[in-house]
C-alpha cells in the first residue's frame, strides 16, 4: 500500500518507528497527485515546494508531526490561493493569514498540503457548482463525488492524501463522505474555530475531517478543537482526548431512529444497509429506540430560508473593491459592485444571494425569516428531546447512493431536497458523523450517526463499533 | 405567508447583481418553485415560540482591550484590484 493510502494513525507509527519520513510521505502525495487526480479532478492546486519545505522541518514528536492534510479551498493558508471555486477569486487572492483550523493543525506539527475543489462558494451538494473543475467520484467514475467538500472526499477516496478538512453547513461533510466511501465529521456549532474559513451561513458553518478511518477523524479533532478569541461563537468547554475510549464499543448505548427519516422518499437499498447496519450495533449490545422528530418536514424549508439570507449578507463582501476580480474600467461605484458580482458569480451563488435578498426585503422578513428562525427553535427542541432517549441516532445519510453527474442540473430544488437527512443537525448545532457501509451496487453508502451538542465522543465511539464490525 | 411571485430585477439591484433578461426569466421560476415549496412552513404554529438566531445560545464574550497585533497595511492591501498611496482606489463617488 502507497504512504498516501495509510491512515494517519499507521504514518504516525511508521514516522516514529523511523520506517519512513515526512519528506517521503509528502513526496509520495505529490507523485500520486500529479500522476493520478488528471482522473479524478479532487486538488485545484498544491505547492510542492512549500510542502516538502514544511516536512524536512516537521517536529515528529507531536501528534500529527510530518502529515500532510488536504485543504478544502474556502479555508485560508498563508500565502496560497483560497479561489472557493469561484471565478470571483481565481487568480485575484493570496491568503495573507492562516485560518485558526490552520494555525491548530500546524501546532499538532501537520502539514497543510494543496487546495481541493468544492461547490462554488461551498453552494451545493455534487460540487457541479464549482465555476474551475470538475470532480469525479473515485469509487463511481461519471457520478458525482457529493457535496460541497467533494475534493475533500474524493482525495482521499482515490488514495491521494490521507486526510483532508472540508467544511460542513447543511451536510457538506458528510453527504460527500457518504457518497465517496470516507469517513467525515461535523464537529457541534461552536467546537471548531471559523476564523479563516469563508463564511457562507455562519450560525450553521462548521469545519471538520474527512478520513479514512473514524481513529484518523478523532485524531484531527483533537487538534482542531478549541477556543478562538477571533470566533466569537467558539466553545471555551475543555477539548477531551477524542481518541480514547473509542474502542469502548456500544453495549448499553440507547440508539434512536426517527420513524419520519425512513420513509419512501429513500431508495430501499439504502434504507436496508442502514437498518441492517443497526441491527448489527443492537447485536453488539446498544438498544435500539424508534423515536419522532416530528419538524423533520420543515427542515429543508427553514434551512433554504436561513442558509441564503445569510449568505447574501456574507457575500456582500466581494464587492471587487478589496479582494478579488474587478470589472474593467468601471464607470462609477455602482457599475463596479454589480458588473463585478455578474462576471464572478455562478448560477448557483447568484440564485441563493437573490433568494436570501429576498427573504430578508423590506415586508418580507417576519413571514419568512423570522418564522423560519421561530420553526428552527422547533426543530432544535425534537433534537432536545430526542437526546433525553437517546445517546445516539442513526439515519441514512443520503436518500440515494451518489447520482449520476447532470442528474439534477436545471432543477436546484431536487437537489436541495436530497440535504433533508443532514441540514437539521446543523440548524440544531449538534455533531454528526457519516460512516462508511457496505456499498450498493458499487456505490458507496455511509451511515449518518447524529450526537448531542459536544457528544462528539460518542458518535466517534459508534461509529468506530460500525467500522470494526466490517473489519472483523 | 407573503405573495411568492418575486420581483428579480429589483431583488438583484438591492442584492447589487446585474442579470441578463434569459437570467431574470430562469431564476424568477426557479425562485418561485423554491418559495413555493417554502410555503410549507405556514402551516407551522409557531405562536410564542423564540426564534433562534444561533444553534446555542451564547453570550457576546468580550477580550481584554489591550493592542494585539494584525495585518499589516501591506498585507490588507495585496489582493486590492487597485491602489494608490497605500489606500484602495475605487471610481469617483463624490462630485467636488
Amino acid at each position: 500500500m502507497s504512504l498516501s493510502a495509510s491512515s494517519l494513525t499507521t504514518l504516525r507509527r511508521q514516522l516514529t518507528s523511523g520506517e519512513t519520513s515526512a519528506r517521503e510521505i509528502v513526496e509520495d502525495v505529490i507523485a500520486q497527485v500529479s500522476s493520478r487526480d488528471t482522473e479524478v479532478g479532487a486538488f485545484l492546486s498544491f505547492d510542492p515546494e512549500a510542502a516538502l519545505a514544511e516536512a524536512d522541518q516537521a517536529d515528529l514528536s507531536l501528534p500529527l508531526g510530518g502529515l500532510p492534510i488536504g485543504i478544502k479551498d474556502n479555508i485560508n493558508v498563508a500565502g496560497q490561493p483560497c479561489t472557493c471555486a469561484s471565478q470571483f477569486l481565481k487568480g485575484a487572492y493570496t491568503a495573507p493569514y492562516d485560518a485558526t483550523a490552520i494555525t491548530h493543525l500546524r501546532a499538532a506539527g501537520a502539514i497543510p498540503f494543496g487546495r481541493t475543489n468544492l461547490d462554488e462558494f461551498a453552494m451545493g451538494s455534487s460540487t457541479e457548482n464549482s465555476a474551475l473543475q470538475t470532480t469525479q467520484n473515485p469509487a463511481a467514475p461519471g457520478h458525482i463525488p457529493g457535496g460541497s467538500s467533494g475534493g475533500s472526499a474524493a482525495a482521499v477516496a482515490a488514495d491521494l492524501i490521507p486526510a483532508t478538512l472540508g467544511s460542513d453547513t447543511g451536510g457538506s461533510i458528510r453527504q460527500p463522505a457518504s457518497h465517496c466511501g470516507v469517513v467525515g465529521l461535523k464537529p457541534s456549532y461552536g467546537r471548531v474555530s471559523r476564523y479563516g474559513l469563508v463564511a457562507f451561513g455562519s450560525s450553521l458553518d462548521q469545519i471538520g475531517p474527512l478520513t479514512r478511518t473514524v481513529e484518523d477523524a478523532a485524531l484531527l479533532l483533537n487538534a482542531l478543537a478549541g477556543h478562538d478569541p477571533r470566533d466569537s461563537t467558539s466553545l471555551t468547554n475543555p477539548v477531551p482526548d477524542y481518541t480514547a475510549g473509542i474502542e469502548d464499543g456500544v453495549s448499553g448505548m440507547k440508539l434512536g431512529l426517527p420513524r419520519e427519516y425512513f420513509t419512501d422518499g429513500i431508495s430501499p437499498l439504502v434504507r436496508e444497509r442502514v437498518e441492517s447496519a443497526a441491527k448489527t450495533l443492537e447485536g453488539l449490545g446498544a438498544e435500539l429506540v424508534e423515536i419522532s422528530l416530528p419538524h423533520t418536514e420543515y427542515a429543508v424549508g427553514t434551512y433554504y430560508i436561513i442558509a441564503p439570507a445569510e449568505a447574501s449578507s456574507n457575500l456582500s463582501r466581494f464587492d471587487g473593491v478589496r479582494y478579488g476580480n474587478r470589472s474593467e474600467n468601471p464607470a462609477e461605484m455602482l457599475s463596479l459592485y454589480k458588473d463585478s458580482r455578474e462576471a464572478g458569480f455562478g448560477p448557483e451563488v447568484k440564485r441563493r444571494i437573490i433568494l436570501g435578498t429576498y427573504v430578508l426585503s423590506s415586508g418580507y422578513y417576519d413571514a419568512y425569516y423570522l418564522r423560519a428562525q421561530k420553526v428552527r427553535t422547533l426543530i432544535r427542541r425534537d433534537f432536545e428531546q430526542a437526546f433525553e432517549a437517546v445517546d445516539a441516532i442513526l439515519t441514512p445519510v443520503a436518500p440515494e447512493p451518489a447520482p449520476k453527474m447532470g442528474d439534477a442540473s436545471g432543477d436546484p430544488l431536487k437537489h436541495y431536497l436530497a440535504d433533508i437527512f443532514t441540514l437539521s443537525a446543523n440548524l440544531a448545532g449538534n455533531c454528526g458523523i457519516s460512516v462508511p457501509l457496505e456499498p450498493v451496487g458499487g456505490l458507496p453508502v455511509g451511515l449518518q450517526i447524529l450526537g448531542p451538542h459536544l457528544g462528539e465522543q460518542t458518535i466517534l465511539r459508534c461509529a468506530r463499533a460500525v467500522e470494526a464490525s466490517r473489519q472483523s | 405567508m407573503a405573495d411568492p411571485h418575486i420581483d428579480v430585477r429589483y431583488v438583484a439591484n438591492l442584492a447589487r447583481i446585474n442579470l441578463t433578461d434569459e437570467e431574470v426569466t430562469r431564476y424568477g421560476s426557479q425562485l418561485e418553485e423554491i418559495m413555493g415549496y417554502i410555503e410549507k412552513l405556514s402551516e407551522v404554529d409557531i405562536e410564542g415560540i423564540e426564534p433562534t438566531a444561533h444553534a446555542y445560545a451564547l453570550v457576546n464574550r468580550v477580550r481584554e482591550d489591550v493592542p494585539v497585533e494584525s495585518l499589516p497595511p501591506s498585507g490588507l492591501l495585496q489582493n486590492a484590484p487597485d491602489q494608490a498611496n497605500g489606500q484602495l482606489r475605487v471610481p469617483k463617488v463624490v462630485d467636488a
